[in-house]
């Protein structure tokens, strides 16, 4: 049997071998609320403040010790869950899937050599349902698993017509591997939380509890995601939100479109947060840019269903019938 | 169809289908398919549930259908509407129609028919000889090229499913589309369960669709390394390199010119492998995940001539084998201005005249457009 420690489990506490060895030590959610403890709820409040802000949290696993690494994961998840924010546990969660993330590469590479993948390929088998095979020094995964993932993907590298293909199977890169599965890990660290019951905490969690209700209103005016959106901008919108990367063409679109609707540069920025690459500066820069509100003065105007279709952006549907241009959707069309 | 025609062709579809319960089946997990059919001049009756072959033939019995479909989905429900049917899977399906193959033999037998007079020409003209009027339909018939051509692409797709793929030669079924093609199945469990966005990428790949000069070890960067890929490799990669690097001895020199050209000269020579080499499937058709097909062994009323399955593609001559309505005689006015060959008889060109001719043959012209029952 794969034996997972300690340590592996303050890289991916979301396993449920987690909760195992939390039950071996025989800590209660009681004893957690003893003041002892304290530095472990500043821990985990901290892990959640820089998930919110879109950053990752770090652990040296070498220096520290494993045990509070795991305990302010699920410290956290109480904090989480008692404050009951949705959009805190949704930035949370992908946060720490991004963290995940960086060291089941970093198994996936280095254990290659060392011929020991059986706890990164355990982990995506698991989670994820994907069976994971080595052939010589690459990742192989049937072509069924792989299209139902890459399709959400919009880089051309992910068409199939563009990887190595044998007999049924994908040939990927250990980071290729990783990033295929990025969202589902997201999405299923959310459903552990979700699943997560807490009758009572203890009374030392309040206060961090409060801090965060009043973090969560700092995020709650983002959202604004409207039914009426053509199917490529929430499209675009759903990418950017599971933290993907959206092609330039896409978050040109997004720009264009939503500008073009009245929304302003403010409220757009926020969008493009979750994006693995966001820098606040430059993103303002290129929406006012777009607006026209700076350089050239040139205002532009949202790309025809046309240049998105022949960039992949277009998924249309019945309601896009008769529009040549996204922002003419959902406005009625004059009985000829 | 005038309705002389119609009834015509109706006794002789109701007649192959009384005789020929041998060709007559549901296919595989019928139960859980989506079937429906046409009648003469009339809609599309869908969301039928048939379970097996004796309420299949019930049904060709009674309506005389002029086309039959069935989904290549499978359905807890079938016969609710499309919102509540519970979609559990659906069979790759792959459309292969010689008018989409872009053939030269094409303007030879394709007959422009006017509107209203029925006058068919071949080639186009502006103004119609007899009546001048202005407005034509196309009718197209098919040739041995049009079809040799058309195998030659069921043989590519047959290649790129099972070695890149991985599907299994025994999951793949090749039928005659019964008017100017072929059409394919797939059942393999892997991939049954892929939605329409899984299969477009899937139609892509077969097609060559979308190849970017980096997966084939051209980069964007003219200092950075080039890796061609070697003609002994798998996939598109090796079908690729066997087209660049077809002479052995110019290899050297062609990856030479490759290097120094550069990725834009190189995405060009991608998109002509493209159009040489990419197999010409229709990518709506694999796409469509809830699409009623044509049943096998139904007769198609764009021809009336059957879908059946080939099993032997190479020997396969739908001219012979598909057509299966009778053969005692009919007289009928026929204006077609191209030779159709049935069952190694040739018939017409026809200007316009009385001709006595086999049952098969007559419903065909009618199907075509190109002839009246007297
Ligand atoms: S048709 Fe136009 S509006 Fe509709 S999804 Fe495509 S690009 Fe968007
Ligand atoms: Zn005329
Ligand atoms: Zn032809």
């Amino acid at each position: 049997m794969l034996k997972i420690g300690v340590k592996d489990l303050a890289k991916y506490p979301f396993l449920t071998e987690a909760g195992e060895y939390l039950r071996d030590t025989g800590l209660s959610l009681e004893q957690l609320g003893h003041s002892d403890w304290k530095p472990i709820v500043e821990k985990a409040y901290g892990r959640i403040v820089v998930a919110s802000s879109g950053q990752i949290y770090n652990s040296d696993l070498d220096a520290l010790d494993n045990d509070s690494e795991l305990l302010s994961f699920i410290v956290a998840i109480i904090l989480l869950k008692s404050a009951g924010m949705a959009t805190l546990i949704k930035r949370f969660s992908l946060a720490e899937s991004r963290r995940a993330e960086r060291y089941l590469q970093q198994d996936l590479y280095a254990s290659r050599e060392k011929k020991n993948l059986e706890l990164p390929l355990k982990i995506i088998r698991d989670i994820f349902s994907v069976n994971v095979l080595i052939d010589n020094d690459e990742f192989v995964i049937k072509i069924p698993d792989y299209v139902k993932r890459s399709v959400h993907f919009h880089e051309k590298e992910w068409k199939l017509v563009n990887r190595r293909i044998s007999n049924g199977y994908v040939y990927l890169s250990a980071h290729e591997t990783v990033r295929l599965i990025r969202a589902e890990l997201g999405e299923y660290i959310n459903t552990r939380i979700q699943s997560v019951n807490i009758s009572s905490i203890p009374e030392s969690f309040r206060q961090r509890v409060q801090d965060l209700v009043a973090l969560a209103k700092k995020f709650s005016d983002t959202t604004f995601v409207s039914s009426e959106y053509p199917p490529c901008v929430k499209h675009g919108i759903e990418v950017l939100e599971k933290g993907e990367n959206l092609p330039h063409s896409g978050r040109f679109l997004l720009a264009t479109y939503l500008l073009s609707k009245g929304q302003t540069v403010d409220q757009i920025a926020p969008l493009f947060k979750n994006a693995p690459d966001y820098n606040e500066r430059t993103t303002r820069y290129q929406l006012e840019h777009i607006s026209g509100s700076s350089g050239s003065g040139t205002k532009y105007q949202c790309p025809s269903c046309e240049k998105l279709r022949s960039e992949s952006l277009c998924f249309a549907i019945p309601d896009c019938n008769g529009i040549i241009n996204p922002v003419q959707f959902g406005k009625k069309r004059k009985t000829s | 169809m005038n309705e002389k025609n119609t009834l015509f062709v109706e006794s002789a579809f109701k007649e192959y289908y009384f005789n020929r319960f041998d060709l007559i089946h549901v296919p595989q997990k019928a139960s859980e398919r989506e079937f429906g059919y046409q009648k003469f001049n009339s809609g599309m009756t869908r969301h039928l549930v048939i379970r097996n072959d004796k309420e299949l033939r019930l049904l060709l019995m009674k309506e005389v259908p002029s086309d039959v479909y069935c989904s290549n989905a499978y359905y807890s429900f079938p016969g609710l509407p499309m919102a509540e049917k519970d979609w559990k899977g659906a069979d790759l399906i792959f459309d292969i129609d010689a008018k989409d193959l872009g053939l030269p033999c094409r303007q030879d037998h394709t007959v422009f028919k006017c509107s209203s007079c029925g006058h068919g020409i071949i080639g186009f003209q502006p103004k119609c000889q007899q009546c001048d009027s202005t407005k034509f339909e196309s009718v197209s018939t098919t040739c041995k090229i049009c079809i040799s051509e058309s195998k030659n692409q069921v043989t590519r797709l047959v290649d790129v499913l099972t070695s890149d793929l991985g599907i299994k030669k025994e999951e793949i079924e090749v039928y005659f589309s019964g008017n100017e093609g072929f059409h394919m199945r797939v059942t393999n469990s892997d991939y049954e369960s892929l939605g329409s966005h899984e299969r477009a990428d899937l139609a892509d790949y077969i097609m060559f669709n979308g190849a970017i000069p980096e997966s084939f070890g051209v980069p964007r960067q003219s200092n950075s390394k080039v890796s061609l890929p070697s003609t002994d490799e798998k996939g598109w990669r090796g079908r690729v390199a066997r087209k660049l690097f077809s002479s052995k001895s110019k290899a050297p020199k062609i990856s030479k010119d490759i290097i120094a050209n550069g990725h834009t000269t190189f995405q060009v020579q991608l998109d002509e492998i493209k159009k040489t080499m990419g197999v010409k499937i229709d990518p709506k058709v694999t796409m469509d995940i809830h699409r009623i097909f044509r049943l096998e062994g139904s007769i198609n009323s764009k021809s009336g001539l059957a879908k059946i399955q080939c099993t032997d593609l190479d020997s396969f001559d739908p001219f012979q084998s598909a057509c299966l309505l009778g053969d005692d005689s009919v007289d009928i006015l026929v204006d077609c201005p191209t030779q159709i060959r049935l069952k190694n008889k040739k018939f017409g060109p026809y200007k316009n005249e009385k001709v006595s001719m086999p049952k098969y043959a007559a419903v065909y012209m009618l199907c075509k457009g190109l002839g009246n029952i007297l």
